[in-house]
């Protein structure tokens, strides 16, 4: 019985017509080799190289799939290219923002007194002597580091509470009611509102209120604050929601009074996400620019009253020094300044970025048995 | 009794509430019944507080631009009245936002396909958080780099656009020298937009039944033909959600258009400095104003207001509504 067995084939009828599995590489090599041929005749970049590369992969690839495996495979390659290309093209920026911050910015961060002095005092004058002489850039971002901290502390101070009690309704006292539906819409819908409205009923708001031309540290907190509380309200109301209801049950079940529940069972389970939450919204206000800049104008020297006289913040800072450099006729130790601070303000939100999940990780209550 | 009493006190010092009480059921039950109250009274509060601020947004942007609305034409900006100032700019917003929309809707469905349906499992985690962190970086950055980098770069595109594809009205010459111009606003945008439309879409397509999904696969389909069979047909209402979100993005995006788009009176031509956005407009020009001028910005971020409140609406509308008939849950 076994003799008349023919030996195996090497590719059955099932697995005929496929393209051998190195054939993406053998493509890849051929489309590098030719892109950089085809640039070498009209002049080498690195960015036409890749761009030139990745049509030519991507037509050799399908060309070769449509003649051995049929149309529909081939369709399948072309769509594997396009997604695949608009996933690199999604990083282009990302990593180009990335080198030009810090390839600009670092000479700015590494000039002595750039953290720890302001711009009080400093004129065109020093600018034109810089450019001129080479005399060190003076001025820093002291005042700006120092107005961005405050503000975004005391926006933090207002939204958390309101943020966290909202959510703890939501959850636990709405019962998905007329109100509740209405709060979890208009919250979703504030998420929207764009940063400069937001400055612009801060400032309306104030105006209104203690009077004409009212700009403060405080009115930039309020104004980030209703940017931030649509934040703090889905992230907390998120953790909560999974916080699972034995929990709650068992609290009840030992006559334990619902308030008491939530603030000593329910919150400090999910505490570690709502703290991830907050630090997430923080580091979403920290860089917003135009709420700041209609609220509390911008400074050159330090201001420590979070309730009176104008107030610089990072970035602020960052857009004035570009749009009106300190001495018009040299900007150049205005945009470093400028590309120094936006460093600055881009490692603060990576950090916050960063502690956020670590704050996850390391608060998360213990499952294990 | 007295043990009771005493119990009762000693409940009271722990507790800190101010009832005078016997029995120490009853104080226990009339501190918590307080607590109970003080604090479901709070949450409803701040509950309302969200509701409140939402409605004084409306009430005193329209309070403060009133003065404008009913000024007299020759004192607004430009003198021929508010709408005639206001119109050139809303266009203005609606070609950056368009442009934007334009370039990162197909990048986005492509980045979150390619981490839902496409990145091996073990990398998709990571390279959403990748895409997350073009959210992270501060909007002022963009602006910045766009200007000090894409503008001088890609203005050798204008002028072969402005030399070769002059004939439409869009890309009419002469191209601006710097690059400075509303597509280059509405790219750098799209860059914005792109975090948003992704993470949206990437959700809705995780949520793709998984039966739909092998269903598909068993009868032979490729993967393409899946993604096409099951997964988009499903996912339709939330794309067109996360695309009107990342619309109300684009709308209301500041500093990116204030530090790159050098503007000027309104025109056809994208690769010509000139066009402008209200939020822009805003930003550029309420630092420095006072009086009438104040209530004119004013009244501008109130048309923004509507109409970023209304794409927004719309958008969650159209999500909760999916969210009912989906059986994703």
């Amino acid at each position: 019985m076994t003799s008349t067995l023919t030996p195996v084939r090497k590719r059955s009828a099932l697995t005929k017509g496929q393209l051998p599995k190195a054939a993406p590489y053998i493509v890849l090599a051929s489309a590098l080799i030719l892109g950089a041929a085809i640039l070498a005749l009209i002049g080498f970049n690195a960015f036409g190289w890749g761009l030139v590369s990745a049509i030519l992969f991507t037509i050799g690839l399908v060309g070769w799939s449509a003649g051995v495996e049929g149309a529909r495979k081939a369709q399948d390659k072309l769509a594997t290219c396009l997604v695949v290309g608009a996933f690199l093209l999604a990083l282009l920026p990302l990593i180009s923002v990335i080198w030009t911050v810090l390839a600009n910015g670092i000479p700015g961060l590494v000039t002595p007194g750039f953290l720890s002095s302001s711009m009080n005092g400093v004129t065109g004058v020093y600018d034109n002597r810089a450019v001129e002489d080479g005399t060190p850039v003076l001025g820093g971002i002291y005042h700006a580091l120092m107005g961005t901290i405050q503000i975004t502390l005391l926006a933090t101070v207002i939204s958390v509470p309101v943020g966290l009690l909202t959510a703890i309704y939501l959850v636990e006292y709405g019962n998905d009611g007329k109100l509740a539906r209405a709060i979890t819409f208009f919250v979703d819908v504030m998420t929207g509102i764009p940063s400069i409205v937001a400055g612009l009923f801060a400032a309306a708001f104030f105006f209104a209120i203690v009077g004409p031309g009212t700009k403060t540290g405080a009115v930039a907190a309020v104004a980030l604050s209703v940017l931030m509380i649509p934040v703090v309200v889905r992230s907390a109301e998120e953790m909560l929601k999974i916080v699972p209801n034995e929990l709650r049950e068992a609290a009840y079940a030992l006559g334990v009074r619902k308030w008491r529940t939530i603030l000593k069972v329910v919150i400090p389970t999910a505490i570690s996400g709502i703290a991830s939450g907050v630090t997430l919204a923080i580091a979403r206000v920290i860089g917003e620019t135009a709420p700041i800049l209609v609220t509390a104008g911008f400074a050159t020297s330090i201001n420590s009253n979070v309730f009176g006289g104008w107030m610089a913040s990072l970035p602020t800072f960052i857009y004035t020094q570009i749009l009106n450099p300190t001495s018009p006729s040299n900007p150049d130790p205005s945009t470093q300044r400028a590309w120094g601070a936006a460093l600055v303000l881009i490692i603060l939100v990576m950090v916050l970025n960063l502690a956020s999940r670590l704050i996850a990780k390391a608060f998360a209550p213990k499952t294990g048995r | 009794m007295s043990a009771s009493i005493q119990l009762s006190q000693r409940h009271h010092h722990n507790e800190g509430s101010g009832m005078t009480a016997t029995s120490l059921t009853s104080s226990q039950a009339a501190a918590g019944r307080a607590g109970d109250k003080v604090f479901s009274g709070a949450t409803l509060a701040a509950g309302c507080l969200i509701l409140a601020v939402l409605f004084g947004v409306a009430l005193f942007l329209v309070v403060q631009a009133i003065p404008a609305l009913t000024a007299p034409a020759s004192e607004i900006q430009g003198g021929e009245g508010f709408f005639a100032y206001i119109w050139p700019i809303v266009i203005g917003t609606l070609i950056a936002a368009l442009i934007a929309l334009i370039i990162a809707t197909p990048v986005s469905i492509g980045v979150a396909l390619f981490i839902s349906h496409f990145a091996p499992r073990q990398l998709a985690s990571g390279l959403g958080y990748v895409i997350d962190l073009l959210a992270a970086i501060p909007s002022v950055v963009y602006g910045a780099w766009g200007a000090a980098f894409l503008a001088p770069q890609i203005s050798p595109a204008y002028n072969w656009l402005a030399e070769n594809m002059g004939w439409l009205p869009i890309f009419a010459g002469p191209a601006s020298a710097t690059g400075k111009t509303i597509l280059t606003a509405g790219i750098v945008l799209s860059v914005m937009v792109i975090p948003i439309i992704t993470s949206l879409s990437r959700e809705i397509f995780l949520q793709t039944p998984k039966l739909h999904e092998e269903a598909a696969l068993a009868l032979g389909a490729t993967r393409w033909e899946m993604i096409k069979m099951a997964v988009l047909p499903f996912a339709r209402p939330g794309i067109i959600s996360a695309i009107m979100l990342g619309l109300g993005r684009a709308l209301g995006e500041t500093m990116a258009v204030a530090l790159v788009l050098s503007s000027g009176a309104l025109t056809a031509s994208l690769i010509q400095s000139g066009n402008q956005t209200i939020a822009a407009e805003i930003a550029l020009n309420f630092p420095e104003a006072s009086g009438l001028k104040v209530s004119t910005l004013i009244a501008a971020g109130l048309i923004l207001f509507v109409i970023t409140l209304a794409v927004n609406m719309l958008a969650r509308w159209i999500i909760s509504r999916h969210k009912e008939f989906s059986g994703a849950n």
